[in-house]
């Protein structure tokens, strides 16, 4: 049975827009880092995003098939049109911000294209192999600043265990799922969301204890994003920026 | 030039009758071409000088993020964005290149940092100037990066060691960078007619501030015997802008652009071009402190160190807990 397009190009958004919208966000600090170490890490993160943006938002554009590419995608849709998980799209705050929503989006993301890498869509599991081998980096690099920011001085610990609960009740949205997904699931496309959160509190659980940091208690979990049912305020004024542009002269090659 | 106006810690060129032993071996090797490295004798006012040229020229490629970084967030389509990220990286690179050359004379990262956020080192005055327009992306690429290249190339020969194998590597990104620059100004004075007022506008800002990146004129320049013959400094200041010119005018011209500068003329006499010289008194100001974007930029900068400093220390200690720890298991 022929996998139903529309939902695919849900999934494919959703996997395009989380890093088209959380690379921005990263690409925000260039040049402006604690250390020139990290801008340059902060750098590649965000470059790596990017491209990962272009094959999931170039698969996107070829699965809708109205002749737009992934540029189309990124700086010709609304904040309605977005995909995206809110996590990704809160402000950057102060680096340890940056960071631990960096540490928990990677964590998911690390998890999740490995399974894609078996993916029943060949395509989909080309892309993945490609990004989990960077997203495998990107967690291994994000747990080590967690952790040498929580277990470090009195201050980074109480700055780093505030960013975990402001952004913790970002987390539960990344697995949750609907007919999209049911759908993507009963395909092979992709796994159940649901079905990653083990691996993701065992991960996520064994190195915030290094940290010495402690998730917060009985957490409300955000929504909206994902769906596109309501996103937060700072989607928009994101994409005021980004799309400016494109926005403001329509039709010009760049 | 990342590196203008390099007051050498020194009075003047020594002659041979006025050296010490030491000093007259050590400017044999130079003369030879022997590449002087970090545990060679060398003279104190030959390190003090390479110190304050290589901090300066790290300290500009990090300033010189900010500019370019303006449009990060603007960039037009994701390929664009990819590539300006990328090599603001690269910029990132250099500067910490440089900041490691310069560590073997003797100075750490740290010191030259706060030199520079404290106003005693300077960065290179073309970066104290806005990009206002997403074509300034290209002409930074194309102006300033190829500036740089310059008097780079030549500096790939320098006699420090370090201090040009980090050139040569520089290099190589930077013309990348140039080329990329120039490929953004392409699509733009080919575009529509806004890009294309956008590409114009973009040159008419840049043109002298770019050559302004060479340094005063020779007759001005008052530091340069020494360090060329130190070969910490292989070209004039006016030999390199007039290369530059040379190269740049018939870029322009193929992007159907105009140089603004109604005196640019080819002189067939000397085979290259008669120019204006750019307006010094601005650069002295802009040297001062009182270019359009001087605050801005060293805002930026101590900002940066200072929202930053939790972080290093956070780092710091883990690090030394770790340590203390596996000194504890063992
Ligand atoms: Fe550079
Ligand atoms: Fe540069
Ligand atoms: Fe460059």
């Amino acid at each position: 049975m022929a996998v139903d397009q529309g939902k695919l190009l849900e999934f494919l958004l959703r996997m395009g827009d989380n890093t088209l919208v959380l690379g921005h966000r990263v690409s925000e600090w260039c040049g402006h880092a604690p250390v020139l170490e990290e801008d340059i890490a902060l750098a590649n993160t965000a470059l790596d995003l990017i491209g990962q943006t272009q094959f999931w938002l170039g698969y996107a554009a070829e699965v809708q098939g109205e002749g737009r590419t992934a540029d189309d995608l990124a700086f010709l849709r609304d904040a309605w049109d977005f995909r995206n998980v809110l996590l990704v799209e809160l402000p950057n705050g102060d680096f340890g911000q940056t960071l631990m929503r960096q540490f928990l989006f990677d964590a998911w993301s690390s998890i999740i294209l490995d399974r894609l890498t078996a993916s029943s869509d060949p395509r989909v599991a080309e892309i993945a192999g490609k990004a989990a081998k960077e997203a495998a980096y990107h967690v291994e690099r994000s747990s080590d600043t967690v952790i040498g920011l929580g277990d470090g001085t009195e201050e980074s610990h109480k700055r780093m265990q505030a960013a975990l609960d402001y952004l913790y009740p970002y987390v539960g949205e990344l697995f949750e799922s609907d007919a999209v997904d049911a759908a993507m699931t009963e395909e092979g496309i992709a796994p159940d969301p649901a079905s990653l959160r083990a691996d993701y509190n065992a991960l996520v659980g064994k190195v915030l204890a290094e940290a010495t940091l402690r998730l917060p208690e009985g957490a409300y979990s955000h929504n909206g994003g994902r769906t596109g049912r309501m996103h937060t305020e700072h989607l928009g004024h994101m994409l005021t920026q980004m799309q400016w542009l494109q926005r403001a002269y329509p039709g010009a090659a760049w | 030039m990342y590196a203008q106006m390099i007051k050498t810690a020194s009075d003047g060129v020594k002659s041979r009758d006025e050296m010490s032993p030491e000093e007259s071996a050590f400017q044999d090797k130079i003369d030879n071409d022997i590449k002087i490295e970090p545990r060679d004798w060398m003279p104190e006012d030959y390190r003090r000088t390479l110190i304050r040229q290589i901090g300066q020229h790290a300290h500009s490629e990090i300033v010189g993020q900010l500019p370019e970084g303006n449009w990060i967030t603007r960039a037009p389509t994701l390929e664009r964005k990819a590539i300006l990220l990328a090599k603001v990286q690269d910029e990132a690179g250099h500067g910490l290149y440089l900041y490691c050359a310069a560590e073997t004379l003797g100075v750490s990262r740290d010191e030259l940092t706060e030199m520079l956020l404290d106003g005693r080192m300077k960065y290179s005055s073309i970066f104290n100037y806005p990009t206002l327009n997403w074509a300034d992306i290209g002409a930074v690429g194309w102006l300033v990066d190829g500036a740089a290249i310059m008097n780079q190339v030549p500096l790939q020969r320098t006699s420090y060691g370090p201090y040009s194998r980090a050139m040569i590597r520089i290099c190589k990104e930077e013309s990348f960078h140039q080329r990329q620059g120039y490929d953004i100004m392409m699509k733009m004075a080919k575009g529509t007619p806004e890009q294309k007022k956008m590409a114009q506008d973009a040159l008419n800002r840049f043109w002298y501030p770019s050559l302004m990146m060479f340094g005063p004129s020779d007759k001005d320049s008052v530091h340069s015997a020494q360090s060329m013959a130190w070969k910490i400094k292989i070209n004039t200041n006016d030999e390199l802008r007039q290369k530059f010119v040379d190269q740049t005018v018939p870029q322009a011209e193929y992007l159907g652009l105009t140089v603004p500068d109604e005196n640019l003329k080819w002189n067939d006499e000397k085979g290259g071009y008669d120019f204006s010289e750019p307006d010094w008194s601005e650069f002295f100001a802009v040297i001062k402190g009182n270019g359009p974007c001087n605050r801005e930029r060293m805002n930026a900068r101590v900002k940066a160190w200072e929202d930053g400093a939790w972080v290093r220390e956070g780092l710091l200690a883990h690090a030394e807990k770790k340590a203390a720890r596996k000194v504890a298991a063992e």
